[in-house]
């Protein structure tokens, strides 16, 4: 870096987390102070950590591009791979104040360095390559049409660096959940038309416990991708996808989406009371009657809604233009 | 204010049933702050996210045609449920921006009459009274100061994720350190409860097919905001207040520890400030007792 001007660089103290598995019973958060200068990257103030401060502080790194997606760490919280990002950005974002940490803490091996096994396992399950009979001696390489390719281009620049999928809170409380990267991964290849096993993979990724129906729609991934992928926006494709291609079965999940068609149509709203009671069947009821007996208590609900014969709801006006669109606009039936 | 604030009302289906004191509070404030709204009685249901999960180009249709009746009225419409704002402003920005998916969703309201032009903003009430009508004028309007209350704002995803889409009815909150909720807090002279997952999930949406998901999600964030001294939380969503209020008993048995957490309505907040009346307020709607906070307010 040259020399910077008054005003273009900017004391800051850096806290960074620092923990080695083999040696710390506990982390701890070590300050930095350097001037900062307009062009560094987190990267940049990574590397003067190490090699102005302490070189025992680790972190991974490699090819400084923005495509090998070693470098990613949180800032402040936020998911950053540290090669693309601007630390003034940042410093503006969070009021000077920059605290460094591995994406995921628990995860931690020394300092920003994570075992990221969980990660690929994930990725492994959905079959995350084309499957295809390939002839050993073809005459000319396999097409595509614009169109085709444009349909798995964005979720094809992945590349693996983890932010989503430790920024993904379903999968800090569920640990089968497949999470977003995977999912990302497995919504590319099911569009692939070179692919064959696209069945195969909607079937894995419908999976009660880890499939797409337990993402919890935080859209943390969406805001962590350093790649703009927005991988939710996937994980909603892979749903719709689902019941297209009649990998959907009936489930608690599965009939909680169909059923606000059911529901819209009759009353323009969502029946809050038909709905629980729709997707998970009278016999699962049981569960809810706790919930259902204080909700009544305090008002919110009513001791006969949900009953088949009664009907307390609210309805919007012009209902029949609603009924109307459902049914020529609905693609999709379980 | 040289000219009145007028807004089309999209309420939402949960304000409609299992949450009126939602409705009762928004309007009151709004008639306190002497800003006209208009409900949109002819909207329905946004998908919630779950409708888009099972036939997105459906809930397109659907969300388009709520959009029309605001754009008839010449109306910004505004959400009182951080899921009806995003899903509404999702097929806003798609709509907007693929004028081919624009022209297959059009083809079907014509067939109702209707045609969806792109001409109404849609923001959600949050955003409304601070951006349009201003946290100094809503100071001045105070009558009971919140001083009494440590205050814990629970934001709700969809009203700040993904910021790209919600940048520009969000005054551009940052989604990893949101302010609008402490600053409104700050402005009803309450003490706002600074606490990490203050932005994070509340787990509402997986609550039936990934029940323990959803408690512990809901569960971290009680706990942090109690045992950052909170005596109440606030959220501007009614889908985060259903899973905090009326499942904290089972969300404190899976992480193992009793919680008593009152879970108000933003607007509940802004009407307790603005001395509205209790029954306005609808405190008595809370599974988790919450009438108290009417009578400590005014102590």
């Amino acid at each position: 870096m040259s020399e910077t001007k008054t005003g273009q660089t900017r004391k800051v103290t850096i806290k960074a987390f620092r923990f080695n598995a083999e040696t710390d019973y506990l982390p701890s958060y070590k300050s930095y102070t350097m001037e900062v200068g307009k062009d560094e990257l987190i990267l940049d103030l990574l590397n003067r950590i190490k090699w102005e401060h302490d070189g025992s502080f680790s972190y991974r790194r490699s090819c400084r591009h923005g495509i090998c997606g070693a470098c990613a760490i949180k800032v402040n919280g936020k998911a950053t791979l540290a090669c693309k990002q601007n630390a003034m950005e940042l410093l503006d974002l969070f009021n000077n104040e920059l605290v460094f940490e591995p994406s995921s803490t628990k995860r931690a091996v020394k300092d920003m360095i994570i075992d990221k096994s969980d990660f690929w396992e994930k990725h492994a399950a959905v079959k995350p390559y084309v499957v295809a009979d390939i002839d050993p001696h073809p005459e000319h390489e396999t097409k595509q049409s614009i169109a085709e390719f444009n349909k798995f281009l964005d979720s094809d620049l992945c590349i693996q660096c983890g932010a989503c999928h430790y920024s993904c809170p379903a999968l800090e409380a569920n640990e089968d959940y497949l999470g977003p990267a995977a999912l990302n991964a497995a919504y590319r290849f099911t569009v692939d038309t070179r692919d064959t096993a696209a069945k195969e993979r909607l079937e894995i990724t419908a999976q009660s416990g880890s499939g797409v129906w337990d993402c919890v729609k935080c859209y943390e991934c969406a805001e962590a991708c350093p790649k703009e992928i927005n991988p939710i926006e996937k994980i909603t494709k892979l749903h719709n996808m689902q019941f297209e291609q009649g990998v959907a079965v009936s489930n608690v999940a599965t009939r909680h989406a169909e059923g606000f068609v059911r529901s819209i149509k009759k009353h323009g709203f969502l029946d809050e009371a038909d709905i629980v009671v729709y997707s998970e069947g009278y016999l699962g009821m049981y569960k809810h009657i706790k919930t259902a007996i204080k909700m009544a208590r305090a008002g919110k609900i009513h001791w006969e809604d949900g009953l088949p014969w009664v009907d307390n709801m609210p309805k919007i006006k012009n209902l029949e233009e609603v009924q109307k669109l459902i049914e020529i606009s609905q693609t999709n039936k379980l | 204010m040289s000219e009145q604030l007028h807004y089309a009302l999209y309420t939402g289906c949960t304000a409609k049933q299992s949450t009126p004191e939602l409705l009762s509070s928004t309007l009151a404030v709004a008639d306190k702050l002497g800003i006209k709204i208009t409900i949109l009685e002819e909207a329905s249901c946004c998908g919630a996210s779950h409708l888009q999960d099972f036939d997105e180009f459906l809930a397109h249709v659907l969300n388009a045609r709520n959009i029309c009746y605001a754009e008839k009225l010449g109306l910004t419409m505004i959400t009182i449920c951080n899921t009806c704002q995003l899903n509404s402003a999702m097929t806003k920005h798609a709509l907007d921006s693929d004028p081919e998916l624009k022209a297959r969703v059009n083809e079907k309201l014509a067939e109702v009459g209707l045609e969806y032009k792109g001409t109404s903003e849609i923001k959600h009430f949050l955003y409304a009274l601070i951006d349009d009508y201003g946290l100094d004028n809503i100071k001045n309007k105070v009558t009971t100061p919140l001083s009494a209350f440590n205050i814990a704002p629970f934001y709700g995803c969809h009203n700040i994720r993904p910021s790209e889409l919600h940048g520009s009815s969000n005054g551009g909150e940052n989604p990893y350190k949101p302010t609008s909720l402490d600053s409104l807090i700050d402005a009803l002279e309450g003490n706002p409860v600074d606490y990490e997952h203050k932005n994070k999930c509340c787990g509402f949406h997986v609550e039936l097919q990934a029940n323990h998901t959803s408690e512990v999600l809901a569960g971290n964030a009680m706990i942090d905001a109690v045992d950052n001294n909170a005596d109440l939380m606030v959220t501007p969503c009614p889908l985060c207040h259903l899973k905090m209020d009326t499942y904290q008993d089972s969300v404190g048995k899976v992480i193992g520890r009793d919680i008593e957490l009152p879970v108000l309505h933003m607007p509940q907040m802004v009407a307790l400030a603005l001395g509205c009346s209790e029954k306005e307020i609808g405190l008595n709607f809370h599974v988790q007792k919450a009438t108290q906070i009417f009578t400590e307010a005014r102590a």
